[in-house]
């Protein structure tokens, strides 16, 4: 529960904790909660909140814990908090399966609608979730192109160029002196921005997984790592020590 | 062979109670049915519940089947056309391929006597359309093993299958009652009883060392009285023959692979017709095989057997075993129950056996035949394992047993089971709370905490409560408990047991070509963890099923490996059933230490490096804890021997961290051993103590294990891993699911998460309970721990050293094969982050 822990701490120098990089021209600051912020924009990304997600594997007869959305949404408002950003893009995933919106207990409505209070709340559709929002602030739609970016659920084979993408829920593991950690990472070759699950009940893939094939350029590939406190910057070509 | 004025009235009796094919079956092999086996039979068709205890070879399991066997032969076949009849006697062992040898060596008899009696077996690999047909058809003795009997009374026809039910024996129950699988299968036992109330148990063990516990797991508990099953006892057979090995080369200060006794182990092997070899992990057990096909000149006939191994493979030695065709199987603890070898004659032990009475159990696998003592070698794979070796050897002539205790009923168990009696048919609360705790692990359950896991079961238990609709089962109008659609009971057969796997890969040979790998068509060669299998690159070589394996990839859930051209290779690291140290071998070291006298029986070397210990530092008394400190390199090490068993010693090692770290010593890791402890800091800890900042006797009080021991909890590794397994057992995450195997990864990750969810929304949940119920009692040994800090308050000796001590040696040589966990992964990733830094400077911005 590192990032929980973290969404409660009051961090004294941001820059020292965060990592800047640069998409496709466009500056872009990792934060080390999982969360994307644009400044010139001031627009903030998160991708695969996978709300509900204890609910709905309750549906299906596994009861785990209903404290997913709960945790995420406190996370996702210290990271609103910090930047207090005009737009909030969710890219995808929003809920983990088609009638989460729908079945979401009125508490956590509630939450979210004063989240978006005073700010424009886009829901990028995702495969878990392709039918929209229901009864959420906010508008829903399949893509958005905004400020030389487009921002999708899945990242598209044909045009890197200015990406910010989810789906994947990138990790990447560091292999130092024959022991192997592994952490949810931000993924950027300069052109394209591969973001981390932001769901606090999600997994991850690892960057070297097939899936992640012919989405890089691996030389100059970096993995921003999800570290305790802080974003931890490796390049694709280190990882393996 | 007895005369007929010696035999007892018990056995007069039973032997009244022989059919004539029996009493003719024994004459025509020219044996004398035994003493304790005439007693259980007179006994046991006298009406009573009895607890066998009798060495191998003493014809246990004849004897265990006597009772049932005579009396379905005084009933005879059932005409076709009677109402139906349901099983006579159920045959309960811990293993599948048990269930298949005692098969064989009851149906031998049967069918020499020719009893109309019909016996099959039943395990998970049981084709579908047989267990139909055992369902509709019932045999009159069914073999079987402790998830099938869960299964069997789950399902609606439970009451009619079992209602005829007579006997039910459970073979090797000193081996079943100690873990979760004996828990559950207790509870099944309870459900018997209400399903037939006249059965009798017949419980067949090995000598343990509280017989008592075993009686009472036998029969009905009830909350005024305590009962307990009859005890029938034969007499130990010959005692062995146990030497330690004597070797030419020197005992290494540490390591567990004992390489420098090959070529003697060899020779022992060459010199016996059939030799079992047994290690206590799978690593060792790979090495030693590979280490002796380096030297098998002869090539005599050497195979593997270990549990990660592909089941083809293992059930071909296990046949070319019985049939006498291999010189030597080295083996774990897969063998370790009764399975007959055939002829061994010689039992070699690698590494020190861990527990007088395991040491005991596997010398029983050697020879058969009672009445001949068998043969075993102790092979010391350090110096400290030729004083355990030595302790080992002194226990089993005074016949003394460190059996582990029964415990507790486990609660993720008892979840399951609620769920399964659900399924069986609607439940009573109060009933179903009366029956669980006539169960002997569960007596002692309050009613408020079997609420709670009927809470659990139905909704997740949790106070957060948005389940109500999603519910797996319900409390109906006439206050039963019913299960809420048939997809629970269904769920439920798919996730039912206690044995929960790590998660595994499966390792598929696959060839190599010059462009990389060819093809995927090749053997596959077992599985080994996945958490090992992401420590490696590819090109990397690992020990594995024998052979030297090139890690290729994984793809899917396979790991891909091509043979290696090469004689070298990274150990495999996984580590299957470690055993701590017993507190009676424990306790028996510290006591041969502190006695120069006791020194006679060990090697040379091993008593020159005691003498030398004595000269420059001490030797710790029996009841003391000797503590010592000096530097080396740039840090201060100290060196505690507490005696008390790796998993004791690990949790004193965080917990003297991180008391340290708050005193300011500025720690920097620990490593820990069966025998002794080190803790390394940057601060003098020798210093530190004489100057009593903090003294060792505030460091080492039995007050850690308050809110340190709870502290540290809160974040350790070894918790999740607990948690894991209880999530799997109690039904909250699956183990698999119709129609998509899920990867063992995909259980891992999850099992994480939920579990750092519950923890910070629901400490008190419990299932978080249950956890660290089980770590307490398991990986944490935290009551031994607690023990010791009692022993030892007021007897602590610290040695401020110069330099590093004899007796420190051997722990100092494991320092850097240690595991990361929770911070210092940070460092590595900083590590990781630096390199960039360093490398990069102003060429991306970071």
């Amino acid at each position: 529960m590192q990032r929980l822990a973290l969404a409660s701490m009051e961090i004294q120098d941001f820059g020292a904790v965060s990592a800047r990089t640069v998409v496709a021209g466009v500056e872009a600051v990792c934060d080390p909660l999982g969360a994307l912020y644009l400044p010139e924009t001031r627009l903030l990304v998160v991708s695969d909140l996978h709300l509900e997600k204890g609910a709905a594997f309750a549906r299906r007869g596994m009861l785990l814990p209903p404290y997913d959305t709960l945790a995420t949404l406190k996370v996702l408002e210290a990271v609103i908090t910090r930047h207090d950003p005009a737009i909030v893009v969710s890219l995808g995933d929003n809920f983990h399966d088609r009638v989460g919106s729908a079945h979401l207990p009125e508490m956590f409505r509630t939450k979210i609608t004063e989240l978006a209070r005073g700010r424009d709340w886009i829901w990028i559709n995702g495969n878990h979730d392709p039918d929209g929002t229901v009864d959420l602030p906010g508008q829903s739609a399949d893509e958005l192109h905004y400020a030389g970016l487009a921002f999708r659920h899945e990242p598209s084979l044909l045009s890197p160029a200015g990406e910010i993408a989810g789906h994947l829920h990138p990790a990447a593991t560091v292999i130092r002196r024959e022991k192997a950690v592994r952490r949810p990472c931000f993924a950027t070759d300069g052109k394209r921005m591969l973001m981390p699950a932001f769901g606090i009940m999600t997994g991850g893939l690892d960057l070297r997984h097939k899936a992640m094939t012919g989405l890089f350029d691996r030389p100059s590939l970096v993995a921003h790592m999800l570290g305790r406190d802080r974003i931890y910057s490796v390049r694709f070509a280190n990882l393996i020590g | 062979m007895n005369s007929f004025d010696s035999i007892s009235g018990e056995t007069a009796a039973g032997l009244a109670l022989l059919p004539k094919p029996f009493a003719d079956w024994f004459a025509a092999k020219g044996w004398q049915p035994r003493a304790h086996q005439m007693e259980l039979l007179a006994r046991a068709t006298a009406g009573e519940s009895l607890l066998l205890i009798a060495p191998t070879g003493a014809g246990k399991t004849l004897a265990g089947f006597l009772p049932a066997l005579t009396d379905l032969t005084r009933r005879g076949k059932i005409p076709p056309g009677s109402a139906f009849t349901g099983i006579h006697t159920l045959y309960i062992s811990p293993l599948k391929a048990l269930a298949v040898d005692i098969e064989r060596n009851l149906m031998k008899p049967v069918s020499e006597m020719g009893l109309p009696i019909l016996v099959e077996t039943r395990t998970g690999d049981t084709p579908q359309a047989k267990r139909q047909r055992q369902r509709l058809n019932p045999p009159d003795i069914l073999l079987t093993t402790p998830e099938q009997v869960a299964l069997l009374i789950a399902n609606g026809e439970a009451e009619r299958f079992f209602k005829d039910l007579k006997y039910v024996i459970f073979d090797e129950l000193h081996s079943l009652v100690t873990s979760k699988r004996g828990h559950l299968l207790s509870l099944g036992l309870a459900r018997l009883r209400r399903l037939a109330p006249g059965l009798r148990t017949i419980g067949l063990s090995a000598t343990v060392a509280e017989p008592m516990d075993l009686r009472r797991w036998l029969v009905e508990q009830a909350s005024e009285q305590q009962n307990h099953a009859g005890l029938v006892t034969a007499p130990g057979g010959a005692k062995p023959i146990i030497t330690i090995l004597k070797s030419e080369e020197r005992v290494p200060w540490s390591g567990h692979s004992a390489k420098y006794a090959m070529p003697e182990v060899y020779e022992a092997i060459k010199a016996h017709q059939t030799s079992l070899l047994f290690v206590n992990t799978r690593s060792q057990a790979e090495i030693l095989f590979q280490a002796l096909w380096n030297i098998n000149e002869d090539t005599l006939p050497i195979a593997l057997h270990h549990g990660s191994l592909d089941v083809g493979q293992r059930r071909r030695v296990e046949a070319a075993m019985a049939e006498n065709r291999l010189r030597a199987v080295v083996a774990t603890s897969t063998l370790d129950l009764g399975i007959d070898w055939g002829d061994v004659d010689l039992v070699i032990h690698v590494g020190a056996p861990k527990g007088a009475s395991r040491l005991a159990q596997r010398i029983g696998r050697a020879n058969h035949r009672m009445d001949e003592p068998s043969r075993a070698i102790l092979v010391p794979a350090n110096r400290f394992e030729v004083m355990e070796c030595q302790a080992a050897l002194d226990a089993n002539y005074l016949g003394a047993q460190d059996t582990p205790p029964v415990g507790q009923g486990a609660l993720d168990v008892l979840a399951q089971h609620v769920l399964g009696m659900a399924c069986a048919g609607p439940f009573d609360e109060d009933a179903l709370f009366a029956e669980v705790t006539s169960a002997s692990p569960y007596t002692e359950l309050p009613r408020e905490k079997f609420g709670r896991i009927v809470q659990f079961v139905a909704t997740g238990g949790y106070a957060l409560k948005t389940y109500e609709r999603y519910a797996r089962i319900r409390k109906t109008a006439d206050g039963l408990w019913r299960v809420s659609n048939p997809g629970v009971a269904q769920q439920y057969r798919l996730n039912l047991g206690t044995i929960v796997e790590m998660p595994m890969l499966n390792v598929r040979m696959v060839k190599r070509g010059a462009k990389g790998v060819v093809g995927r068509g090749g053997a596959s060669l077992g599985k080994v963890e996945e958490y090992f299998l992401e420590m490696l690159a590819p090109g990397d070589t690992f020990l594995f099923s024998g052979k030297v394996l090139r890690f290729e990839g994984i793809r899917e859930n396979e790991c891909l490996v091509s043979q290696a051209f090469s004689l070298d290779a990274k150990v495999p690291a996984y580590a299957g059933g470690k055993f701590p140290l017993s507190t009676y071998l424990a306790d028996q070291v510290r006591s041969m230490l502190d006695d120069p006298q006791r020194w006679g029986a060990l090697p040379d070397q091993v008593r020159d490096w005691l003498a030398l210990q004595r000269d420059v530092s001490t030797l710790p008394k029996r009841d003391e804890l000797l503590i010592e400190t000096f530097p080396r390199g740039s840090r201060h090490y100290m060196v505690a021997y507490p005696f008390e068993g790796r998993l004791a010693h690990q949790t004193l090692g965080m917990l003297l961290t991180r008391r340290l770290e708050r005193a300011g010593r500025r720690p920097l890791g620990f490593v820990a051993t069966d025998y002794s402890l080190a803790i390394w800091a940057l601060d003098d800890l020798g210093y530190t103590f004489a100057v009593e900042r903090p003294s060792l006797s505030s460091l080492f009080d039995e007050d850690m294990l308050g809110d340190d021991l709870e502290a540290w909890l809160d974040e350790s590794f070894m918790l999740k891993r607990t948690f894991r397994n209880c999530a799997v057992i109690a039904g909250l995450i699956e183990q698999r699911h119709p129609g998509k195997e899920k990867t063992g990864r995909q259980v891992t990750v999850s099992a994480d998460l939920i579990y750092d969810v519950l923890r910070s929304h629901e400490p008190d949940h419990i299932l978080l309970e249950a956890t660290r119920n089980d770590a307490a009692a398991g990986l944490l040994d935290i009551q031994r721990l607690g023990d010791m800090l009692v022993r030892i308050k007021g007897h602590i000796t610290h040695r401020r050293l110069d330099r590093i001590s004899p007796l420190a040696v051997p722990i100092m040589l494991e320092i850097g094969k240690e595991l990361v966990a929770g911070e210092a992964q940070d460092s590595l990733l900083a590590e990781a982050a630096e390199d960039l830094i360093a490398e990069a400077m102003g060429e991306t911005q970071i």
